[in-house]
């Protein structure tokens, strides 16, 4: 990765402090910046940021990077991070914390999957009350890579063939109900 | 057997093991029937949620949460079972942050206001790994056994959010629950050091190189270290490593062809349980050792 400079005229701090207000970030600002979260990270490798680094870009305001980097999307929440943490910060929380704004605020790296799979599903589970995988992965095929059938065929028929992939949607008896208790908040 | 056990459990499947987790689904209600432990389904559950849902909107999140386990509690004085990792830690968590975070209560209370439905009280949130050790016990599964296991060594993999950040199934970093078991059931087990290291969850299907990756380094480090098959306490661990064998082979120029179980079915086949109900034939990788394996008496056979 290229150096980048960052000056202090772009960083919001007031940002950070609206993120340590959620529940799960309140300890936000006690890191003492050890790296253990990164160590421990199964996806930090792969990361444009490490957890530790993403960590500092909050509570310094750095809310672009903050929110498009790929980090929070390689994220798989395994809670590694936030069980190893001297410092108890749940930085898994923090995480979702960041999906959540940059879903919001719509910069998360465009055709990048993880955010749409998260969409579809939301979507689905709001309909039906349960997921259905087959219909979530053809949405998600569809939305982010359309040629991507043909290579994603050969698992398909494998859990085809061995009955584990049902194009049937479950329905549960009461979705009208779940739906009113998920309501008001709409996700574009 | 403990008294939970003579009751038996709600039981809460989730999304997964009705499709692609199904040998979990079927392989968990067999062994507990050879158990003699009643299981009844959790009446019109909904999904978790799993781990999207808090990414997107965190009060939604814990509202589908807090209406299975209102539901639950509709059947009082039994404990809830969540075999799924990321079910069990969703219902756990919901738990949790409803009681600790006010400003939580209050979103879900309002939610569960306007779609009528009463806010859940206490249920005992269980995972059946758990169950299996403490309230079944490595005894009674010693004495129930019918079979040995003719499948070689195990790697057990505890993955993720079965043992993290609420750990009272086992230890986040070194679990032995699943070990103990198996051991005293006759089977050898590798030291697995990589027993709770992420299997990449739905990035495989979002990120393929950065799940395939994860995943070649978890069946790379097993093989390496003896295991002829690895077992699993939870459905998204079980596809990852079960699914992409052959395109992880291709691209590491390296052969894995070994089967990935789950826990019930490795347990059900030394009680007695039947291969078809066990479900091994769901299995995708190391199929023709499963079929070396696993023998079924004439006797056993004939009977259909
Ligand atoms: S482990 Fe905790 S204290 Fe250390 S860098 Fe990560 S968040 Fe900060
Ligand atoms: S929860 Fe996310 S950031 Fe934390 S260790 Fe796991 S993958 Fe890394």
């Amino acid at each position: 990765m290229e150096r980048q400079i960052r000056y202090q005229r772009e960083a919001r701090p007031a940002w950070g402090a609206e993120i340590a207000k959620l529940p799960g970030c309140e300890r936000l600002y006690s890191c003492i910046q050890c790296g253990t979260c990164s160590g421990t990270c199964p996806m930090s490798l792969y990361m444009d940021y490490t957890p530790r680094r993403v960590i500092a870009l909050i509570r310094e305001g750095f809310y672009k990077d903050a929110l498009s980097c790929r980090t929070i999307w390689l994220c798989a929440s395994c809670y590694s991070c936030s069980s190893r943490c001297p410092q108890d910060i749940k930085v898994t929380d923090i995480m979702y914390a960041l999906k959540r704004e940059a879903i919001k605020r719509k910069v998360y790296p465009s055709r990048f999957p993880t955010p749409v799979l998260a969409r579809e599903f939301y979507r689905l589970v709001k309909m039906f009350g349960r997921n259905s995988e087959f219909l979530l992965v053809f949405l998600l095929t569809l939305k982010t890579n359309p040629l991507g059938f043909l290579t994603m065929a050969r698992t398909g028929i494998a859990l085809l063939l061995t009955g584990r992939l049902s194009p049937k949607v479950e329905m549960i008896r009461d979705a009208a109900r779940l739906r009113k208790a998920l309501e008001p908040k709409e996700v574009a | 057997m403990s008294n939970e056990s003579e009751k038996g459990y709600l039981y809460f499947p989730g999304c997964s093991l009705k499709s692609t987790g199904r040998a979990y689904e079927e392989s968990l209600l067999e062994l507990f029937r050879l158990l003699d432990i009643p299981l009844q389904e959790l009446d019109d559950w909904n999904c978790c949620g799993a781990t999207s849902y808090m990414g997107i909107d965190e009060e939604a999140a814990f509202v589908l949460g807090a209406r299975n386990l209102s539901i639950a509690c509709q059947t009082p004085g039994r404990d809830l079972m969540a075999p799924c990792s990321a079910c069990y830690m969703v219902l756990r968590k919901t738990q949790d942050y409803t009681s600790k975070y006010p400003q939580v209560r209050r979103e879900v209370e309002a939610a569960m206001k306007r779609a009528d439905l009463p806010m859940p009280g206490q249920v005992k949130i269980r995972h059946p790994l758990e169950i299996l050790y403490h309230d079944v016990g490595a005894e009674r599964l010693k004495n129930l056994k019918k079979r040995n296991w003719l499948g070689g060594t195990i790697a057990c993999y505890y993955g993720c959010q079965a043992v993290r950040p609420y750990s009272d199934v086992d230890d986040a970093y070194n679990p032995v629950k699943m070990d103990e078991l198996l051991r005293a059931m006759g089977v050898q087990t590798i030291d697995y050091c990589l027993k709770t290291k992420c299997c990449a969850g739905v990035l495989t299907g979002t990120v393929p190189p950065v799940g395939r990756r994860v995943n070649y380094i978890l069946l790379k480090e097993a093989v390496r270290k003896g295991a002829q098959a690895v077992v699993t306490i939870c459905p998204l661990c079980q596809i990852n490593l079960d699914a992409y064998q052959k395109e992880i082979s291709a691209e590491s120029g390296e052969r894995f062809d070994i089967p990935i179980l789950y826990l019930p079915q490795v347990l059900g086949w030394m009680l007695g349980g039947r291969k078809k109900e066990l479900a091994f034939h769901r299995c995708i990788a190391g199929r023709r050792y499963l079929n070396e394996w696993l023998r079924e008496t004439k006797e056993e056979e004939a009977y259909v």
